[in-house]
């Protein structure tokens, strides 16, 4: 699952996404070939839905009253282009090579949601793969998802942030596990920008030989050694909790050009069981906090979200598979809520209040959940 | 390490062939490691052939000259007994030792289905499932892929019921409920081991709803085969324990030298033999007017890990650790006695010799057949070898057999100062699967 246009890290930065643009670029727009795109804040207008594959030219003229942003999307919801930032009564130019094939156009006025849709065709040229519209509506959702999960998470860590900038600890401690339910519920997807999550989910011990602990180390666990272990906050701890928002925001950017397929969907499922195995059982994810279970619980609802979204296939296919899913799903989070009072809450047991007897029987449902998962990626794609 | 539950059947019964060519590697203080002799053709095949009772040993290989008993062999998994019992005693282990964790009767059977299929699969030196390769690029394998090229390597894999399967008790971590409705079918005979002087059980290390004793040639066949059964249980079953071992320290086959334990001794010279249908009818199987009628033609097992003081042991003197046994070190003969197959006279070892407690004569008559392996699981974190005995051992009755046994030497045996028993557990061994139709445990469940 690699991002798909890696010329994207250049636009993202904080300062690139909040100044404002306006009119960057000469409009050539109505020009020979381009296809005009008027967006207001409730329509997004397209010239023509059909056109040859090939060299796509976008005009865009926002005229709206909010800054926009235009999107070419895949069937399921990949980034093809973007352009952000247009503000209102302005124009821009959008460029991209397309093969044959369904595309949607986007207006995202205020710059948030899903935005507004066009169904456009590219025609003629090379082959169009053939897709399965119901796997596309499945990988449209889930991207929407991890977009929303990286939304939602935001303010999250920013409260998280603000306690350690203002020194409280206390507050700090309880807005830490919460800023990370987000990133834990779409782990594979957040993983797969290979330079963010080294800098936001590194513990002690990924570090090199070599590395300095106190300039290579950031990232939430970082700042949960600071809060629980030194118990105190520094000013490099201040900054720490910037770069955290900063990381994160890129983050947030770049979830829509993840490369997502139906079978990475499964086996992302699958690969966020093998996090809870490998950490959260363990005790070695929150090895300060021993908010394992939050995350613990997180990683579970990512995973039954990829495999919600892909069940109507994958029931069709093997009927079997599924109903051992939903039965193993269930008795993991019916043993999970063993472990909090309010089930619609995330405030879990400490996990070193989790004895070695109890440990095993979450391994177990573990295992018993993620051996079936593994098989989901086959019944997708039979 | 219990020892000499003695038979007066001759050793030297089998082919000279075989008995000449065990001895010469043995004796021989420079020979090559007894690993190696599983390699021996001509050996194994004496010895492979009569361990099969005489049954067909099925072959491998393309040109079907293949010894039978030779590290490539498989053994047939059908039959009236269960491989892996009265069948030649290969050199490695991996057994485990399984909690069920659902609570469908429905499940656990097909879960002994689906068991018995790749069992049966893997003792031919077949993939599980699909395979381990050319399937969906996509999805895991069905099989694990790691004995892949490797030779069926006279793998057995023997399935037990632990008492706790029958009603679960606190062992289990469970309440004492009749999960599968099996309370009215559990034997008489499997009872929970009362507790014995000196015992140290870790519970991490005991009991188990389950077992699985798997035995080859080769320690990938036996692990392969351990990971794919639980992989296809996973949900249905979860690891409670498991145990590798090498090094056989007895054998079900009359050979003219016992393998030697940890402690360098031979230990278990007049095991019950595999060829030795009368012996293995009085000690080991159960009878049908034994019952339940399930068990008949089965067994139970007692397992214990032993571990043993290695440091100790090797600064104790030679007299003293010959007094321990009641055996030379070097031929293995008991006390005033010069060959290790020679007759031991009890009276003339000290009343506290391993020998002379575990004999027949002290203990009514009893027997077991035993299959241990020696183990160690590297160091324990102060530098001492992690090391002991595995102890395996199947009987008609534990209650005539390992229990009064055990009772005596837990007691008196001089050899407790440098050991200690850290793990246990007992199985109802159920009867062989008789075909393709048949599967583990048919007979509690019908």
């Amino acid at each position: 699952m690699r991002p798909l246009r890696l010329s994207l890290t250049t636009l993202a930065t904080v300062a690139a996404l909040t100044a404002v643009t306006a009119c960057a670029e000469k409009s050539d727009a109505g020009g020979d070939g381009a296809i005009r795109v008027t967006a207001t804040d409730t329509s997004c207008e397209v010239s023509k839905k059909e056109f040859p594959a090939g060299h796509l030219q976008l005009a865009v003229e926002n005229k709206g009253s909010k800054v926009t942003e235009v999107y070419v999307l895949f069937p399921d919801d990949r980034i093809v282009t973007e352009r952000e930032n247009i503000g209102a009564g302005t124009k821009a130019n959008i460029t991209a090579e397309i093969k044959a094939g369904d595309y949607e156009i986007a207006c995202k006025p205020g710059m948030k949601g899903k935005g507004i849709r066009q169904q456009v065709k590219a025609t003629g040229g090379g082959k169009t793969a053939k897709r399965d519209p119901k796997l596309d509506a499945a990988v449209a959702a889930y991207r929407q998802y991890t977009l929303e999960q990286a939304e939602e998470t935001l303010p999250k860590a920013k409260v998280f942030a603000e306690a350690v900038k203002s020194g409280d600890i206390e507050a700090a401690k309880k807005a830490y596990a919460d800023s990370r339910i987000g990133w834990e519920r779409t782990e594979p997807v957040a993983e797969s920008f290979g330079d963010i999550d080294p800098k936001v989910d590194l513990r002690e011990d990924g570090l090199e030989e070599g590395q300095d602990l106190e300039k290579d180390w950031t990232g939430w666990h970082r700042l949960e050694k600071a809060l629980w272990q030194d118990k105190k906050i520094t000013p490099r701890d201040k900054e720490l909790a910037d770069l955290l928002i900063s990381d994160l925001t890129v983050w947030q950017k770049k979830v829509g050009t993840a490369e997502i397929t139906p079978t990475s969907m499964a086996n992302g499922a699958k690969e966020l069981l093998d996090e809870v195995a490998a950490g959260k059982v363990t005790g070695e994810e929150e090895r300060y906090s021993h908010t394992d279970l939050v995350d613990f619980k997180a990683n579970v609802e990512g995973a039954e979200k990829s495999y919600t979204l892909l069940k109507p296939v994958a029931s069709k296919n093997d009927a079997e598979l599924t109903a051992e899913l939903d039965t193993q799903f269930a008795a993991l989070n019916t043993l999970l809520d063993k472990y909090r009072a309010d089930k619609t809450s995330y405030v879990f047991t400490s996990y070193d209040k989790v004895g070695e007897p109890e440990r095993k029987e979450l391994s177990d449902a573990v295992n018993a959940l993620a051996e079936p998962l593994s098989k989901l990626a086959a019944a997708v794609v039979k | 390490m219990r020892d000499e539950n003695c038979s007066k059947g001759p050793a030297g019964d089998l082919g000279a062939e075989a008995t000449t060519a065990q001895a010469k590697t043995a004796a021989d203080s420079r020979a090559p490691s007894r690993r190696s002799v599983i390699g021996w053709g001509g050996a194994g095949l004496a010895l492979g052939a009569a361990a099969a009772g005489g049954a067909a040993v099925a072959l491998r290989g393309t040109d079907g000259t293949e010894p039978a008993g030779s590290a490539g062999a498989a053994v047939p998994f059908h039959g009236a007994h269960q491989a892996g019992i009265a069948t030649a005693v290969p050199d490695r282990l991996h057994f485990a030792a399984f909690d069920v964790t659902t609570r469908d009767r429905a499940e656990l059977i097909r879960l002994l289905k689906d068991w018995t299929a790749a069992a049966a699969l893997m003792t031919e030196g077949r993939p599980v499932g699909e395979g381990a390769f050319g399937g969906l690029p996509e999805a895991p394998p069905d099989d694990t892929g790691e004995a892949l090229g490797l030779k069926p390597s006279r793998l057995t894999l023997t399935i037990g019921f632990g008492p706790s399967l029958f009603t679960a008790d606190s062992g289990g971590g469970r309440s004492g409920r009749d999960r599968f409705g099996l309370a009215g079918r559990r034997p008489e005979a499997l009872v929970d081991l009362p507790k014995f002087p000196g015992d140290n059980l870790d519970p991490a290390r005991s009991g188990g709803d389950l077992c699985v004793q798997a035995c080859a040639d080769d320690p990938q066949v036996a692990v392969h085969a351990i990971r794919n059964l639980a992989r296809i249980g996973f949900g249905r079953i979860a690891i409670r324990w498991s145990q590798l071992g090498f090094g056989k320290t007895s054998s079900t086959t009359p050979e003219a030298q016992t393998p030697r334990n940890l402690f360098g001794f031979k230990d278990g010279t007049r095991n019950v033999a595999g060829t030795d249908g009368a012996a293995l009818d009085r000690h080991v199987w159960v009878s049908p007017e034994a019952g339940p009628a399930w068990m008949a033609g089965g067994s139970y097992l007692v397992a214990r890990r032993i571990a043993m003081r290695i440091e100790s042991w090797d600064r104790t003197s030679l007299q003293e650790q010959e007094d321990v046994f009641g055996r030379d070190k070097g031929e293995g003969a008991a006390v005033g006695k010069a060959k290790e197959h020679d007759e031991p006279f009890l009276k003339s070892m000290l009343p506290t010799s391993h020998v002379r407690l575990a004999h027949p004569d002290s203990n009514g008559g009893a027997k077991m057949l035993r299959r241990g392996y020696s183990y160690t699981d590297g160091t324990d974190g102060l530098g001492r070898l992690d090391a002991g005995l595995f102890f395996l051992a199947y009987q008609h009755d534990v209650r005539e057999a390992f229990i009064p046994v055990q009772r005596s030497l837990s007691r008196a045996d001089a050899l407790n100062e440098y050991i200690q028993h850290v793990g246990s557990a007992v199985f109802a061994v159920p009867p062989g699967v008789q075909d393709k139709g048949d599967w583990w445990g048919r007979e509690l469940f019908s």
